[in-house]
């Protein structure tokens, strides 16, 4: 099982999805059991949540409409 | 070989994950459209180029990406070293004081989309590219590697100091919003708990 410094060290890699297997169920272990570690991944899991979901845009029906038209044209022949 | 014939069915629905990309490496709607357009069109030209089955999102980004950096590209800067979990080591404790609230509901009340969106655009763009594809897109660090043609390695410690800058720059919001103290000689907030041998 991992300690607290190699947690917090991994902490990135363990959110990214870029830990091994086994390192990955060391860091779950150690979350599992440690709750100050827990806190810190549950408040960088959820600050990402919310980069995420602030960073969203919809697509303005001109940009869309004028894409659309562009790609038509190019499908002309000549 | 891709079939160009398919390409509109396949790329019309990433619209909305490019054009968010492009905004927030432009910081300007009307470079924005351009950037996609343009993305749009090279993309259906080199479309041959495509090996079906791999993901056409991040073969467009890198088409967004490649044209981007040669089109729009501003100036490097480089951000202030912080340390590592520097909102959380600050920010971590907000949600146990209103109690029955996740840290997300909090964070969310905390920072309206206009910050966020300004503290990512305002990242030096190595930094503001490697965050957006990682904590925006959602793509892996190989991904990000082939997007953007660097190492793992540099992938990586583009995303290290990127993510810390950021979280240095949504704190400064904390702070405006009184959620957070300034210190009293009005010097930017410095790291709580620095190792010894950081001091500046």
């Amino acid at each position: 099982m991992a300690d607290c410094n190699e947690t917090l060290r991994e902490l990135y890699l363990f959110l990214d999805g870029q830990l091994t297997d086994e390192d990955r169920v060391h860091i779950q272990q150690h979350l599992d059991d440690c709750s100050p570690c827990l806190e810190a991944y549950d408040f960088e899991a959820e600050l990402r949540i919310v980069v995420k979901s602030r960073c969203f845009e919809e697509v303005p029906e001109a940009l869309r409409a004028r894409i659309a038209k562009a790609l038509e044209r190019e499908q002309q022949p000549g | 070989m891709a079939d160009q014939a398919t390409f509109a069915e396949q790329a019309m629905p990433l619209m909305s994950s490019l054009y968010s990309g492009a905004l927030r490496m432009t910081r300007n709607p009307a470079d924005a459209d351009d950037l996609v357009q343009e993305t749009y069109l090279r993309a259906y030209r080199g479309f041959g180029g495509f090996q079906e089955g791999t993901n056409l999102k991040a073969w467009m980004y890198r088409i967004l990406t490649n044209t981007y950096i040669n089109s729009y590209r501003a100036k490097q800067r480089r951000p202030d070293e912080t340390e590592d979990l520097y909102l959380y080591r600050r920010l971590g404790g907000l949600e146990a004081a209103r109690s029955g609230r996740s840290a997300e509901d909090e964070l969310m009340d905390t920072f309206s989309e206009a910050e966020v969106k300004t503290a990512i655009e305002e990242l030096p763009e190595n930094f503001r590219m490697a965050v957006l594809l990682a904590d925006v897109e959602g793509f892996s660090y190989k991904e990000i590697a082939e997007i953007l043609d660097i190492p793992i390695g540099t992938v990586m410690s583009r995303l290290h100091r990127g993510r810390k800058a950021l979280q240095k720059a949504l704190y400064d919001y904390a702070v405006t919003h009184g959620l957070a103290e300034r210190p009293e000689d009005g010097t930017p907030p410095q790291p709580v708990s620095s190792a010894p041998g950081t001091d500046r």
